[in-house]
């Protein structure tokens, strides 16, 4: 049967609401792996949702359809995630290697709905339009931001895949003639690089829908070490409730923050420490997750409230080190801030500018999450042929090979068997 | 011939019209059967009760399997054979065939009553009617032979071309083209000094197309392989001005895998040298087939270079090589059961199609003939490109036509891993079965097969074992703790068919193809479920039917190269719109919208073949 397919429904970006469809015969039984269970139908349910490794993805309202009910004519799924864009791209990671499961091509759901009879003629007509619309968008967007030396990348990705393939098949298909026994090594050197350098993009380009989606950078630090006294400073207006008692933030409190042009989204979260109370250790619980979610994390520590040490492992190298309530206690820390003098904010926001600018200055081309799964996937069919080149196995590799340009023809448009023979001609003398 | 065959086997009364009952079954081209893709196909024509491949193993003098070290999706069953034997074979083969009777002859023309082909006219005015024409005529359409600025009509050395068949075919106002094919001169085989060349030997143990042959019916012998060199490179730079292809007389599209020496010495320019194979013509032939220096160059200088190569010294032509151009009709107007689409009645197969070699020409053959015999019943047997090669080459044919001569590649297969020469009998003697071309004596070795197959996976699949019990029988695996069964471990790479023997010595009950089989299947047993999934969707897409005659150049929104290719290829399926060069998803959305304010649902019958 026809293959199961899920988008990001609504806009994309920060949305208060990301509702995700999936459409298809496999849809329910992917809602009961994620969700845990499905509700009734038609029937708006909270629940959490996990990944194949039980950890949570989200707590989010879903609800299903039958054919009958829903807009495509097929069981169709609707998670309403909340909006943060490391959330969503959490779930779509998750559906995307469900078996039988793809993400939508443009256009896809009102093509299903209207093959099924849901959309009458004369709505129909405008189908062909909004898919040209959809993919006309996608690829000014590509063009866009294939200028320049990312046009030369994009090229020499295909050149390479193509030089694989074209390697690979000749040495199967004119086993007799004159070309390399073993295309093992050269073809080896080619996907090694073509490896790194789809990695190095895909890196890059997280960054890049950082740039428009917003960097989270995660306050941490043991009950009391002034989370929320920064995060108000900051905010001008009492955005988290502070008070001297401490575990007062037990949920997470988000200051959206434009840093000099950088979306930046600071996260208070609850403080730090090991509690009984199972309120405060939910909120503990998600401060870890959220923290460890986050771009950068800001580790707070004051002369009477210091750092954990059973949370230290959340605190990595390229973190930044505050010693709060400057304006009491001394420390010889890089950062020294007073939410009461102002002191020592600016230094700490400019170094947060710096190091996030940083990783946005090699912003990468692939903008879309459809191309940046894309990458992932053809990077691991790469993988996978590069595992199994050599001559008792190469058409198991050419496999991968095949399955590789099928995903990255999002990227590097499609590669047919002409182009690989072309490819075989041009390089070898063959013909006996 | 495999077209007649085919016809007659499926039960209709059958004429064979040829110009000469001694010239079915000659090998125009080199003397050897099969190859990568090609050897594929002899599978599949096999599988479904084919002549080919047993007419191949009757005559082979030198079996090997190529790729013999990759996996077995990838290894292709390739024969030198006899002439005289292979021509011999299929000419006692047509002379028993019942329902088959041979006429001699020239087609002139296609009877033609309310637009469906009835028949045909041989000679000046011999009518023949049959309830549909298969048109099988190689090259020999419009043939014309170069050699040098030398230029005779002609079908093939010594044979006269067809060409008012041509002149009728032209009128039928379907898309026709040139093509281009050439052939090396033929040297006499006691002039040439073998003691001095490199030997290749054939396969110790032979691997046959049949899947009825059990032992090699002639004797073996070796090839002989040489090289050009430097002096050969020159005297052929120095004369390419009187090359046929190079003096500018011919016009037809040669094929980039199957280059003439003129083509090899020109684009591949830093090049020193290129192999020859020397391919006995037979084993009491006089005359040996140089495969891999065909030619058009003129006679003189064909003989300066020949000599100029090891062992060729002294080498004599027998006869020069020679480049021949012909007519192709572009298989766009076909159907996917071969027949024209604005003729019906009418099959073509071969070389008339683009293709070149004979086991490309024998499949077409096959399938046309049948669906010929079929044709009252309005159910062709389609193949699919899931179904073998021969659903890939004819899928490739009727949606993407050829800019030159088509040749199967093991890299036109997407689901090369399940067509594998190995599984054929499996994937096609059913289906061949059930159309009435698989004989008694061949379903009957079949189902023995299928039982022993069946019986040997329950008992192999039944036992599982701990990895430290593998161990302890000397076969080293994961120590993940997992209980695996014989047939879990018979495809992992490292170990081969005689370390699980020596393990288990009760596997010795098991006849050895039996084992080569299931190892085959295991092999590639992770890698199957995605491909069938893929499949799935394939065939989703090709039970979509598209009505006939859908006026592509009136959809809005197509850009006016793919309405072109739209309206050559009036493809029959979304799945075959799908796989024109350029399709885009708007695309295919409008094509379906066009087509559902056409036609409304089911306006065509859905494939006839049930399949889930």
């Amino acid at each position: 049967m026809d293959e199961t397919i899920f988008a990001l429904s609504s806009g994309a970006g920060r949305a208060g609401i990301a509702v995700i469809r999936i459409s298809g015969s496999e849809a329910l039984d992917v809602l009961a792996r994620i969700a845990g269970s499905k509700p009734p139908e038609r029937e708006a349910r909270l629940r959490r949702l996990r990944d194949s490794n039980g950890e949570t993805l989200d707590e989010a309202l879903v609800l299903w359809f039958s054919e009958s009910g829903g807009f495509t004519g097929e069981t169709l799924v609707e998670l309403h995630c909340h909006g943060g864009t490391a959330i969503v791209q959490a779930v779509l990671n998750f559906l995307a290697v469900q078996p039988g499961c793809r993400m939508a091509e443009p256009g896809e759901f009102t093509l299903r709905a209207f093959q099924n009879g849901r959309i009458d003629l004369a709505n129909a007509e405008a189908l062909g339009d909004l898919v040209n619309a959809e993919t006309e968008a996608q690829r000014k967007y590509s063009i866009r931001m294939l200028q320049g030396d990312l046009h030369r990348r994009v090229d020499e990705w295909r050149k390479d895949l193509l030089r694989a393939l074209a390697l690979v098949e000749a040495t199967i298909d004119w086993a007799d003639e004159d070309v390399p026994e073993d295309a093992g090594p050269e073809v080896r050197a080619i996907l090694d690089g073509l490896i790194s350098s789809l990695e190095r993009e895909r890196v890059a380009s997280q960054a890049a829908g950082k740039l428009r989606n917003g960097f989270e950078v995660a306050v941490i630090g043991a009950p009391n070490s002034g989370k929320s006294s920064f995060i108000n400073h900051l905010s001008g207006r009492e955005t988290a409730i502070t008070s001297p008692v401490p575990g007062t933030t037990r949920d997470i409190v988000e200051l959206r923050y434009d840093l000099c042009g950088i979306p930046v989204c600071f996260l208070d979260t609850a403080g730090l420490r090991e509690t009984d109370d199972p309120v405060e250790k939910e909120g503990v619980r998600r401060a870890v997750q959220r923290a460890e979610a986050a771009d950068l994390r800001l580790r707070f520590e004051a002369a009477d409230a210091g750092f954990p040490e059973a949370f230290e492992y959340l605190a990595t190298s390229a973190d930044l080190r505050v010693a709060t309530k400057s304006d009491i206690f001394e420390t010889g820390e890089n950062h020294n801030i007073s939410t009461v003098t102002g002191g020592g904010f600016e230094d700490l926001l400019e170094d947060i500018r710096e190091i996030l600018s940083a990783r946005v200055s090699s912003a990468g081309v692939l903008g879309h999450t459809r191309q940046q799964l894309a990458v992932e996937a053809g990077r691991d069919a790469l993988a996978l042929a590069r595992n199994r080149l050599g001559t008792a196995s190469d058409e198991v590799a050419a496999e991968h090979l095949r399955a590789a340009a099928r995903e990255l023809a999002k990227v590097i448009g499609t590669i047919g068997v002409e182009d690989v023979l072309e490819n075989v001609f041009a390089n070898f003398c063959l013909g006996k | 011939m495999e077209a007649a065959h085919a016809a007659a086997r499926a039960g209709v009364g059958t004429i064979l019209v040829t110009h000469r009952f001694d010239r079915i079954g000659v090998m125009s081209c080199n003397p050897a059967i099969g190859g990568l893709g090609k050897g594929h196909l002899v599978r599949e024509i096999d599988a479904m009760d084919g002549v080919m491949g047993r007419a191949a193993d009757h005559a082979g003098i030198q079996f090997r399997l190529l790729n013999r070290r990759k996996g077995p999706a990838v290894q292709g069953p390739r024969a030198q054979c006899d002439r005289a034997r292979y021509r011999g074979f299929i000419q006692d083969r047509t002379v028993e065939r019942a329902l088959l009777e041979v006429v001699e002859g020239e087609v002139t023309d296609i009877v033609v009553k309310h637009g469906r082909a009835v028949g045909v006219i041989v000679g000046d005015d011999q009518e023949i009617r049959a309830g549909a024409v298969v048109l099988t005529s190689g090259t020999f359409l419009d043939g014309v032979i170069h050699i040098g600025n030398a230029r005779r009509k002609g079908g093939r050395i010594g044979d006269a071309a067809a060409s008012r068949l041509a002149a009728r075919i032209r009128d039928l106002g379907l898309a026709t083209g040139r093509l281009k094919t050439g052939t090396p001169p033929r040297l006499r085989k006691d002039s040439i000094n073998f003691s001095i060349l490199e030997i290749q030997p054939g396969d110790e143990d032979p691997t046959f197309f049949s899947f009825l042959s059990r032992r090699s019916a002639a004797r073996q012998i070796p090839c002989h392989i040489t090289h050009t060199n430097r002096r050969t490179h020159e005297i052929i730079r120095e004369n390419l001005d009187r090359s046929a292809m190079y003096g500018g007389f011919i016009k037809g599209i040669g094929p980039r895998y199957c280059p003439s020496i003129e083509d090899k010495i020109v684009r591949f320019e830093d090049k020193s040298s290129h192999q020859i194979f020397l391919e006995p013509e037979g084993l009491d032939d006089p005359l040996i087939y140089p495969n891999g220096i065909s030619t058009s160059l003129p006679e003189d200088v064909q003989k300066t270079y020949i000599r100029s190569i090891r062992g060729l010294e002294s080498a004599e032509i027998a006869q020069p090589g020679y480049a021949i151009e012909y007519d192709y009709i572009d298989a766009r107007s076909l159907s996917a059961g071969l027949e024209l689409k604005n003729l019906p009645g009418l099959f073509l197969a071969g070389q008339i199609n683009g293709t070149t070699g004979y086991e490309e020409a024998a499949a077409q053959g096959l399938v046309a003939g049948l669906n010929a015999a079929r044709s009252g019943s309005n159910d062709p047997m389609i193949l699919d490109r899931a179904d073998g090669y021969i659903g890939v080459m004819i899928d490739d044919l009727i949606t993407r036509g050829v800019a030159e001569p088509y040749r199967m590649f093991t890299s036109r297969a997407e689901f090369r891993l399940s067509l594998r020469a190995d599984n054929a009998d499996q994937r096609l003697t059913p289906l061949g079965r059930a159309v009435g071309l698989v004989g008694d004596a061949r379903w009957k070795t079949f189902e023995r097969k299928m039982e022993l197959l069946a019986t040997a996976r329950d008992r192999l699949g039944a036992k599982t074992h701990t990895p430290r019990e593998l161990s302890e029988r000397g076969l080293s695996v994961n120590r993940d703790g997992v209980r695996r069964s014989i047939l879990d471990i018979l495809g992992y790479s490292d170990l081969s068919v005689e370390d699980l023997t020596r393990a288990f010595p009760e596997l010795r009950d098991i006849e050895a193809f039996i084992l080569r089989q299931l190892r085959n299947e295991a092999i590639y047993k992770n890698y199957l479920p995605r491909q069938e999934a893929q499949i799935a969707r394939m065939r989703v897409e090709d039970s979509r039917p598209l009505p006939k005659g859908l006026d592509y150049k009136s959809i809005s929104g197509l850009s006016a190269e793919l309405q072109q290719k739209l309206s050559l290829a009036q493809p029959h399926t979304l799945g075959q719109a799908s796989r024109i060069d350029g399709m885009t998803p708007a695309a295919l959305a409008r094509i379906l919208v066009s087509a559902k304010t056409a036609g409304g649902e089911g306006a065509e019958k859905m494939r006839a073949r049930g399949r889930s």
